[in-house]
């Protein structure tokens, strides 16, 4: 492990079953709802993914390659700027990880080979907590959170 | 409920410093967060147990060291459930203050 590269790991206990965990992660038209974005690929390992914004400018903001696909349990992508996704070096590594725990499923998402300090790194620490916690809120109680949200946004200015 | 296990965790110094800790470093062994703790081993193994349970910190095995992380999800939870939603509050009752001074223009 060298010494630049830096590792996040996020944890959330969610009410729903691994299924549909799997499903949130994996169709775009769910991930949509509580993410923005919908992750598009076939899903297929060796294939490209992509993270598409979900509006009609349809941008991608991430793209990466399925690593390891083993439904509904565990998924590993790679994980770039899709300015960069032809160097496989410079791409990340995102784990999904799901397990039963009581009646619950314990979704674990570790991000790893990232460069540290980086606007990625930054970015994505940043991200995560807001993506799990609007789709535990989405999965659970049928109300995602604004990902988008920005404390200081007056959306009742306008 | 899992908010009570949250607060109940940073209600305590330690425990706010190990978070403050793994926030400056991730990925840190028991070794390493004890050398910046001044307390028992045994201690600050409590702390984290607690830490665990609350899903605040959560470990990884690597070969024959455990590391902790950070697991920032549930604060972020509590943002939006006791931050964020009076923030909106507020928001909306600037807008309400407005609209009172200003007149609502779709009604002119």
């Amino acid at each position: 492990m060298s010494s630049e590269k830096t590792t996040f790991v996020y944890v959330t206990y969610i009410r729903a079953t691994q299924q549909k965990i799997f499903d949130a992660i994996t169709r775009p038209e769910i991930a949509a709802r509580y993410w923005g974005h919908g992750n598009v690929s076939d899903w297929k390992v060796g294939s490209k993914w992509e993270h598409v914004r979900d509006n009609e400018e349809k941008k991608v903001n991430i793209a990466g390659d399925v690593i390891e696909i083993d439904p509904p349990k565990r998924l590993v992508i790679s994980w770039s700027d899709p300015a960069e996704y032809d160097n496989r070096e410079a791409h990340s590594r995102v784990t999904f990880d799901l397990v039963p725990y009581e009646d619950m499923v314990r979704l674990t998402v570790t991000h790893d080979e990232l460069e540290a300090g980086s606007g990625m790194a930054n970015g994505i620490s940043r991200g995560w907590p807001l993506v799990l916690s609007s789709l535990k809120s989405y999965l659970e109680t049928d109300e995602p959170m604004d990902v988008f949200a920005n404390p200081c946004a007056t959306e009742t200015a306008a | 409920m899992d908010d009570d296990k949250t607060f109940k965790a940073l209600g305590d110094p330690t425990r706010r410093k190990i978070l403050d800790l793994l926030c400056e470093k991730n990925g840190q062994t028991l070794g390493q967060l004890c050398a910046h703790m001044d307390m028992k081993r045994q201690s600050v193994t409590q702390h984290i147990g607690l830490l665990e349970d609350a899903n605040l910190v959560s470990t990884v095995k690597r070969g024959r060291e455990k590391l902790h992380f950070l697991n920032p999800v549930p604060l972020q939870t509590i943002y939006e459930r006791w931050i964020r939603k009076f923030e909106q509050q507020r928001l909306s009752l600037l807008h309400e203050l407005k609209t009172e001074l200003e007149g609502d223009q779709d009604e002119q």
